[in-house]
């Protein structure tokens, strides 16, 4: 589904990405571990394809075709979605109408019929049961005064109501008490099936204790360093990414 | 919510739909402005003699003043010579007799302005006062609400039919010695809108009045009165729209309200008058005054303005809180992009015991626009217990442009409570990610953004104008960003 191939990127001339390389097939979830400054977020911003990052050499390639050539919201109708770090706050946009409008953009570009208020109202309350998303919450406007929780919340919903093929999830559990961390977890483990593949970027251990990934990737100084199975999330809650990092070195 | 096809190209090639000039032939005044000029004018309008001493007087004083030039705003002089100060449709001449004789050509514009002008719309519910340059060449629904006792007419009309109240209450609330433009127009004022609402009646319909200026080189020059009596009710909604030329075009009119005891006026306004092109050639100059005055006990004065057009706006319609428990409101969303300037805003006087306002101002500045607010706050030594509160938001949209705010409180009653919140805020690149990696357009992210940021105001809009000014607002804004 998504093939990066030796990715360079730059931010003001600043090296982040130096020659990343990952596979993810459809049906996979993949972990992507690291210490700050690693270059987790570049990756993430890179795949949605956010403004102010330069790619300067290597390739990414998403159902076939080249993924860089599309527009940030060309890559969100085919598929691409990505939970925020920092999801921002549209003050006065009604969460509902943005969500709506968000669902039928998507439907649009696909050729099939936009969704009416009735039904879309339907299916955004099933769903947001769904993640435990108070209902109140639609009312307001987006994210505007959410406490961090329910702004991570939000983005699972909008995750589960637009059933991306890929999805990203960029630090979504940070910040997230206990019982939060179990309520995005669940929303990914349901979200979980054959034709999907996930990317969650994480900087703890915990949250992949709920969603136990097929692959961990170790990304250090803009390179995957280390690829391996679940397993290697527990030696790094162990260990820590200092013996990874000192191998690198020598 | 806009979810747009509409071209980029061609919103960003002309942007402003309502452009078109009516071809008709005009009885045009040589431009020029004396004595014998006010004279024509009254004389075309066949004016009692009160009524040209009035404006006789009202000239005499505007010559001995000068051309505000506090507003933070930069034009040239206007040259006060070069305009027509009154241009009428020949078919005008004599008056039509019923809707049915007005000009096909006039008649057109009006249907390609979307405007209402025949009764068969009546599903619209709202009865229409239409000004075209200089006179007013129809007024829906008259019949109607005249069998409530309201009266619609134009203000021409009215200073015939009805003299005695427009004696008493012409210049009561905005005295010709006001200031600059509100003299000249005194002077000048060619036409406008006439509504009596009497004690105890809601007026079953919305009252509105559309402007248009089509002769070029004249300057239009209207004056609205509307009388609200005791425990009455009306909603009154104003637009306007010019075409496009190369040269400036001066707009100054005058609004008074008179709202009495327990009365409520309703004042909306969505100005698109022609803003000029990119580089800043042509559109209107828009020197307004408006006022409102509480004058009895409990009354209530709205203002909501959503102000997309003009090259420049000058404008502060105020609320003059007269009467104990009065209340003053004012809504505003006020755009400048391309080259526009608005330096607008509100005075909210606090005279009577109990008083309160709200002001609610929205400034969106885009391309290379200058947003001002300027707003006043009195509270009168008299006025215990009045209450304000101020709220000034201000979006900023590219970095080109300006956002400015001149807030200014005179508080002479310790008993006061004032409230003052402002805000500046960019549209985010983060904001616009968000929105367009959920799908989202560009266009319809920052048309999304904008309208939530608006919403407050809209809100107040009666609702079919609320769906205009939000499409409004996003070609407004459309090609804006990037």
């Amino acid at each position: 589904m998504l093939t990066i191939n030796d990715l360079k990127v730059s931010v003001e001339d600043k090296d982040i990405l130096k020659g990343l390389s990952l596979q993810v097939n459809a049906g996979e979830v993949h972990a992507i571990m690291g210490p700050n400054g690693s270059g987790k977020s570049t990756l993430s911003h890179v795949l949605a394809g956010k403004d102010g990052y330069q790619v300067t050499s290597g390739s990414i390639t998403y159902n076939g075709s080249d993924l860089l050539d599309l527009e940030t919201e060309q890559r969100a109708h085919q598929g691409i979605f990505l939970a925020m770090q920092y999801p921002v706050e549209l003050p006065g946009v009604n969460n509902m109408v943005f969500l709506r409008e968000s669902y039928n953009a998507i439907r649009k570009s696909r050729g099939e019929d936009e969704l009416d208020s009735p039904a879309f109202i339907k299916l955004i309350r099933e769903k947001a049961d769904q993640v435990k998303l108070p209902g109140k919450l639609l009312k307001r406007s987006v994210n505007s005064g959410f406490s961090g929780g329910e702004k991570k919340r939000n983005e699972i919903l909008q995750m589960a109501l637009l059933e991306p093929s890929l999805a990203i999830l960029d630090e979504t559990d940070s910040g997230l008490d206990i019982d939060a961390l179990r309520i995005v977890a669940d929303g990914v483990n349901q979200l979980r099936s054959e034709d999907r593949a996930m990317i969650v970027v994480t900087h703890y251990q915990r949250l992949l204790d709920y969603i136990k990934p097929d692959v961990v990737h170790v990304l250090a100084d803009g390179k995957i360093i280390k690829t391996g199975d679940f397993s290697l999330a527990r030696e790094l809650e162990d260990k820590g990414y200092g013996w990874l990092l000192d191998g690198e070195a020598a | 919510m806009q979810t747009g096809n509409s071209s980029i190209d061609e919103l960003l090639d002309g942007g402003y739909e309502y452009g078109f000039v009516t071809d008709v032939v005009s009885d045009t005044l040589p431009p020029g402005l004396d004595e014998s000029t006010i004279k024509a004018i009254s004389a075309k309008k066949n004016e009692p003699e009160w009524l040209l001493q009035w404006r006789i007087q009202a000239y005499r004083h505007w010559l001995t003043m000068d051309e505000p030039e506090w507003a933070h705003i930069a034009k040239p002089k206007i040259d006060f010579q070069s305009i027509s100060y009154y241009s009428a449709p020949s078919s005008m001449k004599e008056a039509p007799e019923s809707l049915d004789d007005i000009d096909p050509e006039i008649r057109k514009t009006y249907d390609k302005l979307g405007i209402p002008i025949e009764e068969q719309m009546a599903l619209a519910g709202i009865a229409v006062d239409a000004v075209f340059d200089s006179v007013s060449v129809a007024t829906t629904f008259r019949e109607k609400l005249a069998e409530s006792g309201v009266i619609f007419t134009s203000i021409s009309e009215a200073v015939h039919d009805h003299p005695d109240l427009v004696k008493d209450y012409l210049g009561s609330v905005v005295s010709y010695r006001d200031n600059f433009f509100a003299c000249l127009n005194a002077a000048v004022f060619s036409d406008g809108t006439f509504v009596y609402i009497p004690k105890g009646v809601k007026c079953p319909m919305e009252l509105s009045t559309y402007f248009r200026i089509n002769e070029r080189n004249t300057g239009q020059f209207e004056r609205t009165l509307i009388i609200a009596e005791e425990e009455s009710q009306v909603s009154y909604l104003e637009g306007c729209t010019a075409p496009m030329r190369d040269e400036n075009q001066l707009h100054a009119a005058v609004v008074e309200l008179v709202a009495k005891t327990d009365a409520t006026i309703k004042y909306s306004t969505v100005q698109n008058w022609y803003p000029g092109d990119d580089q800043g050639k042509g559109g209107i100059y828009n020197f307004v005054t408006k006022r409102g005055d509480c004058r009895g006990d409990r009354s209530r004065i709205s203002w909501t303005q959503v102000e997309t057009g003009s090259a420049i706006t000058w404008k502060y319609p105020s609320c003059i809180l007269r009467g104990d428990n009065s209340v003053g409101e004012f809504y505003s969303v006020a755009v400048a992009r391309g080259m526009q300037q608005a330096d607008t805003g509100t005075k909210m006087i606090h005279m009577g015991k109990n008083t309160s306002s709200t002001i609610v101002s929205k400034g969106i500045s885009a391309g290379q626009g200058q947003n001002t607010y300027r707003g006043l706050v009195r509270i009168a030594q008299a006025a215990e217990n009045a209450r304000n509160h101020t709220q000034c938001d201000s979006l900023l949209i590219g970095d080109k442009c300006g956002a400015h705010t001149f807030p200014y409180i005179e508080n002479r009653n310790p008993t006061a409570k004032l409230e003052h919140e402002a805000t500046t805020s960019k549209i985010g690149e983060d904001q616009l990610f968000y929105c367009r990696q959920r799908g989202l357009s560009e266009e319809d992210a920052v048309s999304m953004i904008v309208n939530g940021f608006c919403k407050e105001v809209f809100n107040e809009l009666p609702m079919e104008f609320a769906v205009e000014a939000q499409k409004l607002l996003s070609v407004t804004l459309e090609g804006a960003v990037g």
